[in-house]
């Protein structure tokens, strides 16, 4: 089991245990973590699923693909650590983890 | 705050209207009923990559059964109710039990409709089929073997993935389309075309302006053995092994109707998504809405109105008011290649392209009076997002840089 931190925009915390193999927007479903949206399903198609990968982990999980780099330039409320939490697999070395969730997914 | 909401229907709005109330935190009791076998599961990957074997059953579930029950949601599958009373606040379930709500919200969804020609009423043929359940793809996809003839009924989205599927997964395939040209409903002749193209190039075989007369059965009249048309008023026949019908839906209105709800296209819903008993709501493609984006009412059938609809009923249900927003967008797969459409282009004035159609990677706006009311992304993500943002923001554009690859998409509008 691999324990990710979801943290809301207002500070609220969610840790859940994450499966190995699933997405980390999954995780966030299966555990009602509010601010995790995921209209597409997971297929990058909507950045709904927004979430900015603390500093720690980001170099422990592969750079975005270019369908994945694409939607998230146009997302809102981007910062230079913003990932498709649907493209990111759980792995082990994802334990403890820390994603951070925007204001809105939906909003400017 | 009620004691108990009950939900009718487990599909993408009913599951997500039960999460959502636990998630705003909703302490009172949630029943979700369901009247298939499933917990809520996604309905796009059907006719996309489950089809095609590429997504597993599993992850077709939006959340795993267990959370449900880990977030004291009541959930019944294989339920179907029946009826609704409303001067007892019961809702009776097909076994004659009776369970009572304080608010009952109906996400009930649609059926395939079904094809209708003299003579085959009530006839249950074991090779024509529709997609709206998993159920249906399990029943269709025995006859997915390569060499088959399948006659997709309907140039919809729906007809299109599958042809797309079966194509890549060495069918032949025939579509017939009544229209003159593909998607005609939803979008601009220059999409049409394209999509026409590429399903050609795959060896999709097209019969537009086409009018199905009938179905040929095999003498025990269980199989469709061919398919009778016209195309322009000359006949033709078409062998066939399966047939697919994907003519639209028709939402289940039936329950709300019996119970005397107003039924327009739909149940007829407040912009809180309240039917006119403020103990009763509905949500998603059953339900009929007023539109900030039209000005008019609307009945949606998309992933995206489940999800906003569900969360306006949610916050209801908590005692708010928050009426939506959203811009109406949808998605669609064929070829792997990334189709996204929002807004909705009827009434429109103008088509500017922008990008290269002949490279697949082309977004097509539409306008009106000046501004951007809807726009159709083919192979460009990045665009999708600003185009949402353009017919969002109602701003005016000038055409010209619109079309212009050159000139960024976010500095248009002026
Ligand atoms: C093949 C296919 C592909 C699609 N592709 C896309 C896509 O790419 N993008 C997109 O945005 N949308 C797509 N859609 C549309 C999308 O799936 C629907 O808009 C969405 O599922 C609507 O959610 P809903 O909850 O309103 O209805 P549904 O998901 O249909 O759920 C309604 C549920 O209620 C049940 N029910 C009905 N009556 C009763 C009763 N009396 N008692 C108990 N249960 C009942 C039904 O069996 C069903 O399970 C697709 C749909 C299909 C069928
Ligand atoms: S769920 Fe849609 S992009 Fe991740």
């Amino acid at each position: 089991m691999t324990k990710i931190k979801f943290i809301e925009a207002d500070g609220k915390e969610h840790e859940v245990e994450a499966q190995e193999g699933q997405s980390v927007m999954q995780a966030a479903l299966n555990n009602l973590v509010p601010g995790i949206v995921a209209e597409c399903g997971g297929f990058a198609s909507c950045a709904t699923c927004h979430g900015y990968v603390d500093e720690a982990w980001r170099t422990k999980i592969p750079p975005p693909d270019a369908a994945e780099e694409a939607m998230i330039e146009c997302a809102f409320h981007v910062q230079p650590n913003s990932r498709l939490t649907c493209q990111i697999k759980v792995t082990p070395a994802l334990d403890g983890m820390v994603v951070r969730l925007p204001v809105s997914q939906t909003n400017e | 705050m009620a004691e108990r909401i009950v939900i009718v229907g487990a599909g993408q709005a009913g599951g997500e209207l039960a999460a959502g109330l636990r998630k705003q935190g909703y302490k009172g009791h949630i029943l979700l009923l369901g009247d298939e076998a499933h917990p809520p599961y996604q309905r796009p990957p059907l006719s996309k990559g489950f089809l095609l074997g590429k997504v597993a059953l599993s992850d077709l579930y939006l959340k795993p059964l267990e959370t449900y029950a880990r977030f004291d949601i009541e959930f019944k599958p294989g339920t179907r109710v029946e009826a609704i009373d409303r001067s007892s606040r019961e809702v009776s379930p097909r076994d004659g039990s009776r369970l009572a709500y304080d608010k009952l919200v109906l996400a009930t969804g649609g059926r395939a409709r079904p094809l209708s020609l003299p003579g085959l009423e009530g006839t249950r043929l074991e090779n024509l089929f529709s997609i709206r359940s998993l159920s249906d793809v399990e029943a269709m996809r025995g006859g997915f073997i390569p060499g088959n003839h399948l006659v997709i009924i309907g140039g919809g989205y729906v007809g299109l993935e599958v042809a797309a599927v079966a194509v890549q997964s060495g069918l032949r395939v025939t579509l017939l389309e009544a229209a003159p040209r593909l998607l005609s409903r939803v979008t601009g002749p220059e999409v049409s075309s394209f999509i026409e193209r590429i399903h050609r190039e795959r060896g999709v075989e097209f019969r537009l302006s086409c009018e199905v007369r009938g179905l040929e059965l095999d003498e025990a009249r269980r199989q469709v053995r061919g398919v009778s048309l016209a195309c322009h008023g000359v006949p033709e026949r078409l062998e066939a092994d399966l047939v697919l019908v994907g003519i639209g839906l028709i939402p289940n209105t039936e329950l709300a109707s019996a119970a005397g709800l107003a039924v327009q296209n739909g149940i007829v819903v407040d912009e809180y998504a309240c039917t006119a008993d403020p103990d009763i709501l509905a949500i998603g493609d059953c339900a009929n809405q007023p539109s900030a984006y039209t000005g008019g009412r609307i009945r949606l059938e998309s992933v995206p109105n489940a999800i906003e609809h569900a969360r306006v009923a949610a916050a209801t249900l908590m005692g708010k008011r928050e009426p939506s927003a959203a811009i109406p967008w949808f998605w669609s797969d064929q070829y792997g290649l990334k189709l996204q459409m929002v807004g909705l282009s009827t009434g429109y004035e103008q088509c500017v392209t922008r990008g290269s159609v002949e490279h697949k990677e082309f977004s097509a706006f539409y306008l009106k009076d000046r501004r951007v009311i809807a726009a159709d992304v083919i192979g460009r993500p990045a665009e999708f997002m600003a185009a949402k943002r353009l017919v969002s923001s109602r701003a005016e554009v000038d055409a010209t840089r619109l079309g212009d690859v050159a000139v960024p998409l976010n500095s248009i509008a002026a």
